[in-house]
Order: structure tokens, then sequence, then C-alpha cells
């Protein structure tokens, strides 16, 4: 038999399909234009030919039965799973006339357009929703709790994100002379099945561990990580910031930081007033001074010396700040102050937390953090990986403010092996990230200040171009400020995957005018729509991606159905909504984006990949020293002092804590000490299947046979009291609601915890209401409220709620 | 049964596996195994240890179905497996040469069905 002629395409990961954050290069094996084999690409810098599970069933994902080909539109009533397939040219006419009139009636604020962790759409969902005139692109998760909550929060401490070094900015990786393999890494809240969060390739780090690194693991359960650490610390859930804390007081006492670090480089010398708590401002003291500029104390004239922030310098530049004490200043009116410096009030707050308390806080035993906290400072260069449960805690900001103390002060950023700031490559950003400049944003200053919670929130002002997500489901009820009658939903899942509270983003969705997705399947979420939209995979699709090296492009490689990429969707429907929009095509497009690496979409496709060069701000290591963070080309930070700061302007101006601190979160034993009777587990969450995506990849027939059911994890012992078996199926309960998981009794979590996998929905199940695929049966996001952000409106309580679990008999296909 | 001699093997470190599954679907798409089979599977396995500790540990496992990638290998390729593992822990060749290769704990040296 002939075999047919097969074409080998190369092209890279980012978006439906696998569904992760990775970039990795592979080779399409096609056969009459369709995809019959993928395999990881050898030569791409970034998986080294290696490829997830997840890639690797792309042949099934592809061309699965069920995957949405056409678009449809609803016949019979929302929810009841009846569709017709229309042409695309009559869903865009049904879209533009439906939204168009919600606009005209409404104001286009009323259109809140949905995300999930959107891959590379984010930027086109923010295309259309501001081509429409809407300011409410929202990411559908309470508390925006994924991801960028840290970014915006490291932003605060230090102007860029970082992220651990694994020599990604290489083509020739770990054999690069300028790079140094971590003696240690903290892998903080995170385990390997998830892969590749924060664009790190997760299996990095176990290249790295062969090379010798040492790991400290700070997880509640034994994880991967857990088990093959030098340290593991068993924490209570939701108590990170704690810990960090406890580990600055270790490194403080025990003088195991980098002291000329300190001096130079962060706000330490700044002084701050004692009456008002607020730092003391160059205006203070000096009529017609700048309020932007910060004064310290010169030691040797024993005198206020002016810290110039536009000069990133003191007046004069040889002054020697003190970089302790508490000194009196006259204050411009007369009087005088006294004050202290910022070292003295982080110092004053560090000592809130000796060892015993911390302990106390977050069950590790006082020996362990101690000797954690050494080995970390200790090791040079080491690094920190952390994970999103960082992000699912209303005390986002002061707990990632701990641990970026914890890399800054231990000289361990910007430095080979250690936490390296990481820029888009080479500046290239598509839309307005936490600090980022972006070609698409809304210029409507108007409308802009719309956005939902936008007047609430200092992170939301600053860095998160979103709608609060919380304040988004409260609008959709009390219709306060202004009604909310539509929603376009892009690659995201509310109601199995993304959305707490579940039932109640149900009666949201159902109360709206109008619903149009977009996805490759139909889910619980989809059903309830008005339109659906048949999207492409990453194979199906051009698109650009700069998170955060090397730059390169997703190249289109097969057609599937009459399915679309989302960029062509969102696109052909903003030149419909926008009469300036301004693009022609969508290669367009990507050149103005790509316009800061020098290169076209062409030409950098023909690359394939590329890597910034050192002296590029994209590139390491010790751009602070050499100027190449800030625009005006100085040595410093991108903040608004220019320094690292300790004491964060920012979260003074918003009226927040300003240095790094402790809250224990709402649903703990510590917090509810009256609900431990009838909920005495500590219910934790969002545990990482290898072989899914979130709520994605339950319909892949050799995905789902390797993790085939819902499971939580329980502990033998608590199991037994509870006459619990492996393998049975048993109810999470608690005040808010409950849900159905099979058991799985493992040592791998402690007694006073369970933990449940999330995104559950059963594909192979009725869809139409109120069934909806199963949704309700094993969602245990109905065991979290919505509405309990953080004091900036960022993160929500996720990894740390109450529960009872008890069997239940036999009924595992009983309906809701 | 068959007396031949195995020549073959996958050696695995498998302190570094990390339970991905991404040997099996790399061989379930290989072969076009329907779902649930494959050439290799893996296994977990937590170990009580005294004093309430405990260590998780995943073995790739090669199974009846392993023909250790023939047609590839005779290709010059790496089998399936080899190639995707993404902790890079499973290597295959002859077992005598892999034999010596044993230089650390953890690791297990597997002579599938040939």
């Amino acid at each position: 038999m002939a075999r047919k002629k097969r074409e080998i395409v190369r092209t890279s990961t980012w978006s439906a399909g696998p569904g992760c954050h990775g970039g990795c290069g592979v080779l399409a094996h096609i056969e009459d234009g369709k995809l019959v084999k993928i395999e990881g690409d050898p030569d791409h810098p970034w998986n080294q030919g290696r490829l997830c599970a997840r890639c690797l069933a792309m042949t099934q994902y592809t061309y699965h039965p069920d995957r949405l080909t056409k678009p449809l539109k609803r016949v019979g009533e929302r929810g009841e799973g009846k569709w017709e397939e229309i042409s695309w040219e009559a869903a865009f006419d049904l879209i533009e006339d439906k939204m168009g009139r919600i606009r005209e009636e409404y104001g286009p604020e009323s259109m809140i357009f949905a995300m999930g962790t959107g891959r590379d759409i984010p930027p086109w969902i923010c295309m259309l929703a501001y081509a429409y005139g809407s300011p409410n692109v929202m990411f559908a998760l309470s508390g925006i709790a994924c991801y960028s909550p840290r970014i915006a929060a490291v932003e605060t401490v230090q102007g860029d994100y970082c992220v651990l070094d694994a020599s990604q900015w290489f083509e020739k990786r770990y054999d690069d002379p300028r790079y140094q393999v971590p003696e240690c890494i903290v892998i903080w809240g995170y385990n390997i099945p998830a892969t590749c969060p924060d664009n790190v390739f997760g299996h990095w780090i176990i290249d790295l561990m062969k090379r010798g690194t040492k790991i400290i693991a700070i997880d509640p359960r034994l994880s991967w990580f857990a088990s093959r650490a030098k340290k593991w610390l068993q924490l209570r859930p939701g108590t990170d910031g704690a810990l960090a804390m406890g580990f600055l007081k270790v490194i403080l006492d025990e003088g195991l930081y980098d002291h000329e670090w300190v001096e130079r480089w962060t706000n330490a010398p700044f002084l701050v007033r004692k009456d008002t708590g607020k730092l003391l401002r160059a205006s203070d003291i000096v009529k017609g001074e700048s309020e932007s500029n910060f004064v310290a104390w010169e030691s040797a004239k024993q005198v206020p010396v002016v810290w110039d922030s536009t000069h990133v310098e003191y007046k004069p530049p040889e002054a020697i700040p003190a970089p302790r004490g508490t000194y009196d200043v006259t204050l411009a009116d007369g009087k005088e102050v006294s004050c202290w410096t910022v070292w003295d009030q982080f110092r004053d707050e560090v000592d809130q937390y000796p060892l015993d308390r911390v302990s106390e806080i977050t069950w590790v035993p006082q020996e362990d953090i101690a000797e954690a906290a050494r080995m970390y400072a200790r090791s040079k260069p080491a690094s920190i990986h952390w994970g999103v449960p960082i992000d699912m805690t209303p005390a986002i900001t002061p707990t990632t403010q701990a641990i970026a103390n914890l890399w800054c002060l231990t000289g361990n950023l910007d430095v080979p092996g250690g936490n390296v700031i990481s820029r888009h490559a080479f500046d290239v950003v598509a839309y307005a990230l936490p600090g980022g400049k972006a070609i698409i944003k809304l210029d409507d200053a108007e409308a802009a200040s719309r956005r939902i919670g936008a007047d609430r929130y200092g992170p939301l002002q600053s860095f998160i171009w979103r709608a609060q997500t919380d304040l988004v489901l409260d609008q959709i009820f009390s219709e306060d400020p202004y009604p909310i009658k539509g929603m376009w939903i892009q690659g995201c899942n509310i109601l199995p995957g993304i959305g707490l509270d579940p039932r109640r983003w149900l009666e949201a969705l159902e109360k709206l005018d109008f619903i149009a997705a977009v996805d490759l399947f139909m889910t619980p979420t989809t059903q309830i729509a008005d339109v659906v939209l048949p999207a492409a995979t990453f194979l199906e699709k051009d698109s650009v991606r700069s998170w955060w090296v090397p730059l390169q492009t997703v190249n289109k490689v097969l057609k599937v159905g009459e399915c679309r990429p989302d960029i062509e969707i969102n696109f052909d429907l903003a030149k419909r909504f926008d009469p300036d929009f301004r693009w022609e095509t969508v290669h367009d497009l990507f050149d103005e984006i790509l316009g800061p690496s020098g290169m076209t979409f062409k030409e950098l496709q023909e690359k394939g990949w590329v890597f910034p060069e050192e002296g590029s701000s994209s590139a390491p290591y010790r751009r602070y020293e050499k100027g190449l963070l800030r625009q005006d080309g100085k040595p410093g930070f991108n903040t608004p002092s220019g320094k690292m700061e300790i004491y964060s302007t920012r979260r003074e101006d918003w009226g927040l804590e300003p240095v790094a601190h402790y809250e224990e979160p709402p649903f703990t034993p510590v917090t509810q000490p009256d609900k431990l009777e009838k909920y005495p587990l500590i219910l934790s969450t969002g545990r990482r299947s290898a072989v899914y995506f979130h709520s994605e990849h339950r319909n892949i027939p050799w995905l789902r046979a390797l993790d085939p059911d819902p499971v939580v994890e329980i502990h033998p012992d608590t199991a037994k009291e509870r006459d619990i078996g492996d393998g049975e199926w048993v109810c999470i309960e608690n005040w808010l609601g409950k849900c159905k998981y099979k058991a799985k009794v493992t040592r791998v979590v402690p007694r006073w915890m369970v933990m449940a996998t999330h995104g559950w929905w059963f594909p192979e199940e009725k869809g139409e209401k109120p069934h909806l695929f199963g949704t309700w049966k094993s969602n245990v996001n109905q065991l979290f409220p919505m509405g309990y952000q953080g004091k900036d409106g960022l993160g929500t309580p996720l990894k740390h709620m109450l529960c009872q679990v008890y069997k239940v008999g036999g009924g595992e296909d009983e309906d809701e | 049964m068959s007396d031949t001699k195995p020549e073959h093997g996958l050696l695995i470190d498998y302190e570094y596996c990390t339970g991905c599954h991404a040997c099996e679907v790399a061989c379930s798409q290989e072969y076009g195994w329907e779902a649930g089979m494959a050439g290799i599977k893996v296994i977990e396995v937590v170990e009580p240890l005294p004093k309430d500790k405990a260590y998780l540990a995943y073995i790739p496992f090669p199974t009846e179905l392993c023909m250790l990638c023939a047609r590839r290998t005779k290709e010059g390729l790496e089998p399936a497996c080899v190639k995707h593992c993404m902790a890079a822990v499973i290597k295959h060749g002859r077992i005598e040469d892999l034999a010596k290769e044993i230089d650390k704990p953890r690791m297990v040296l597997w002579a599938p069905r040939p």
C-alpha cells in the first residue's frame, strides 16, 4: 500500500488544544490536510522535544465528533438544548443586531465581555469590547484570583514581575555560560502536573533538580515536590503570608540578608511620619517641593535629605542616608514631627512574627521554619517558584509583598539562577497588562471610567484593566449604578469551572437579554447562550506569543469545519461595531503589535522564535543596575520612587497597609470556630490533573481514561472514621452547598484536610436544563461564595474553606 | 513460553517520574490504541513510612502491548514514550548497556515482552 504524502509542519502551542500557558514547539504531521500525529519539536528550546499528554491527544481533540463546527442559533427556550445551524454571516448579523440594541438602549458598558484563562485571546476579547465601547472585560473568577493579582502585587513592590530562572532566556538554555543553576528552589504552593503556570515549563524544575538544585516545598499536601524536598513545610492552607513573615523574621534576626543591596536599591532609609503613619514627602518639609519626592536622614550632617524620584537620586547624590533611627523633622509649616525609617517600620512589623506565633498560625513546627528560611537565605543563588494558591486568598497582596521581600532582600532578584525579571519579549505586548502600555486600549476616557470596580480598587486603576468580577455579579442583580443586559463569553466555562457560587451565576446569566458564546465544544455555559460560535484550536490559527521569551508565532496548520480562530471572529465583529477600527487584516494588527521587535509577522514566522539579545530590557541580568528597566534609562526600578519599595507608595495611596503582613482568611478554623462542630475538615480545591486543563478535556477518550472521575483526596484515618472506603462516592457539604465526589483514600493529604478536584462536568451526559451535562453533581464551587475579595479587590478564599464529608449510598447517577 | 533472551529494554529513573502520563498518550497516539490501552502505564505508589511519613512515587511500567517501538527505532527514532517523557527519565537501549548506566538509586530496568 502506497504511503500517503506526509507533511511535517512546525508551530507552537498557546491556546485551545492543550489549553495551557506553555509555549511548546510542536511538529504537526499532516496528510491530506488532516492532522495524523503530533510530536514535540526537538529543536525548540522551550520543551526540547518533550510534549504533555494533552498535546499528544490533539488528534482526538481536533476531530472530536462533538466539536462545534458551525455557528449555532438557539431555537428553543434558553437551556433547552435546541439549536439551528446558521451561517457566519447570519450569526454576525444577529449579534450585531442584539448587541447593537443593548448599546443603543443602555450604553455599551451594559455588555460584559467574559474570559477564562484566556491563553492568547484576552487581547482579542479586549479588542472587541473596546471597539463596541465597553470597558467591562471580566476574568470570571472571584477576585480575578489567578495570576494578575500576583503580577500587580509584585509590580507594587518592584515595578516589574519576575519568575524562576530556568535559563529560559537563552537559546542554549542550561549550557549558556551566563546561566547558573539555583542551589535551592522554594516551591511555594505549586505541583508538577500543572506543568506550565507563570509561563514557566514545570518540568524545567526537574531538569534543574537533576543538575543539583535542592527543593524546599511549601504545601499542605504531600506533593511530588514535597516527597523529594530537603525541607517540606506542611502549612495550613491560607497561612502563606504568616509563613513568609516567619521567613523574614529569621532572615532579619540572623542577618542573612544582603545589607548592601537593601541600602542601595530599596526605600529602607525613607522616613515615615509617626503622626500620620505615612511617608514623609519632600513637599511636607519644603514649600514648592514635589509630593512625589521623599525624604531620608543624612547621617553625617544630621539633616533631612530629599530623594528625587524623577532623577532617581538624592539631592545631593552623594548623601549617605541613615538606614534606621527615629528623627525629629521640622515641616514647612514649622511643625516638628517624629519620623522613623521604612526599615524600622518594616522591622517592627516583622517582629510581630516570632516563630512560636508563626508556628501556631501555620501549624508548621518552629525548627522547620527556621531551617528552611536559613537554607533559602544561605543558598546562592536561590529562587522561589509559586503557584496560584497565593492569588487564592483575600490578602493576596500583603502575602506577595512578603514573598517578594524574600527574593529582594536575599539578593536574588534578576541574578542568574534567582528570580528573574520577566518582560514581554522585545517589549511586544498586545494589550494592557499590569503596568504595560499597549496597542489595544480603550481610548474613550468617559467610557473607561464606567468600568465596574475601577473607582473602588487601586490595582484596577493602576495595573489591571478588568471589571471586578464579584461586583459584576452583584450588579447584574442590583442594576446599580447601571443595568447589565448582555454577555459575550469566550473560552470561558463559568458554570462548572471558573464561577464560584455557580447557581447564582446561572440565575444571573438567565436574567440577561442576550448571551453570545465562543467555544470549541458545547459546555454547560454555552448551553445557556443564544448564539454559539465555533472556535479554533492552536493548530487552526495564526497568533503571536511574547510571554515572556522567546518571541514566537503560532502558525496555522489546518482547518476544521467552519471553525474560526477567536481573533478572526472578534476582528470581523469589531469592524462592524467600530466605524473607526483601524486595521484592515489580522496580519496588519500582528505587524503593529510586533513593531517593537522590528519584525513583521511573516518575518518572525520564518524564524520561528527569537530571543532578545543582552542589553535588551527583556534579556537578563541585573537590569536595575544597567538602567534597562526605566524609560529614562536610569538605574533603578519602575516604581513611584524608583526604588524597590519595602514600603509601598501605591498601597499608601490606595489607603491600604503599605508593608507586608498576615491576615487570617475568612473561613478557617481560626475565624469560624463555631462552624467546626458541623464542618470540621478544611476543604481545599484546585489541585491539578496532568491530563486536564481546568474544565476542559473530559471528553477526550485517551485523557478521560487516565483520570475518569472527580476525586476528593481524604486521609485513611479521616476516611475510616467516616466508614469511607477507597473509590466510594461521598458527599462534600458545608453551609453553602454540597456535591458528590469519589473518595481517593490517600496519605498525600493530612488528616485535617480534603482536596477536591475542580472543573468537573460530564460531556457524555444530557446537555439540556436542568441537567446541564451534570454540572451540579461534582461541582465543588457550590461550597465557595462570591464577594470575599480582598481589600484591593483581588484574591478570593478558594484554598481554605470548611466542610464535612460523608458516604452516600451508591447513587452516583442520581440527577439533581 | 518464549525462550528468546531479551536484548533491548527500558531504563527508568523513577525518582524523577512525575506521573504526567505523557508516555501513555504518546504510545496510544503512535499505535492508535483505544482509550485505556497503551504500551506503558504509570502507576502511583504512596508508600507509608515510619513516623507518619510517606513517599509519593510514580513508576512507568511497560505493558503486554509494548513493542519497544521497533518501527521507530529502526528509523533511528527514539520510542514514542522516551521521546516525549516530560521528565526525560526513560532510556531505551541494549539491556547490557543500560545496566551499566544504573549509576544512582531509584532506577528500574525493564525487559518488556519482545
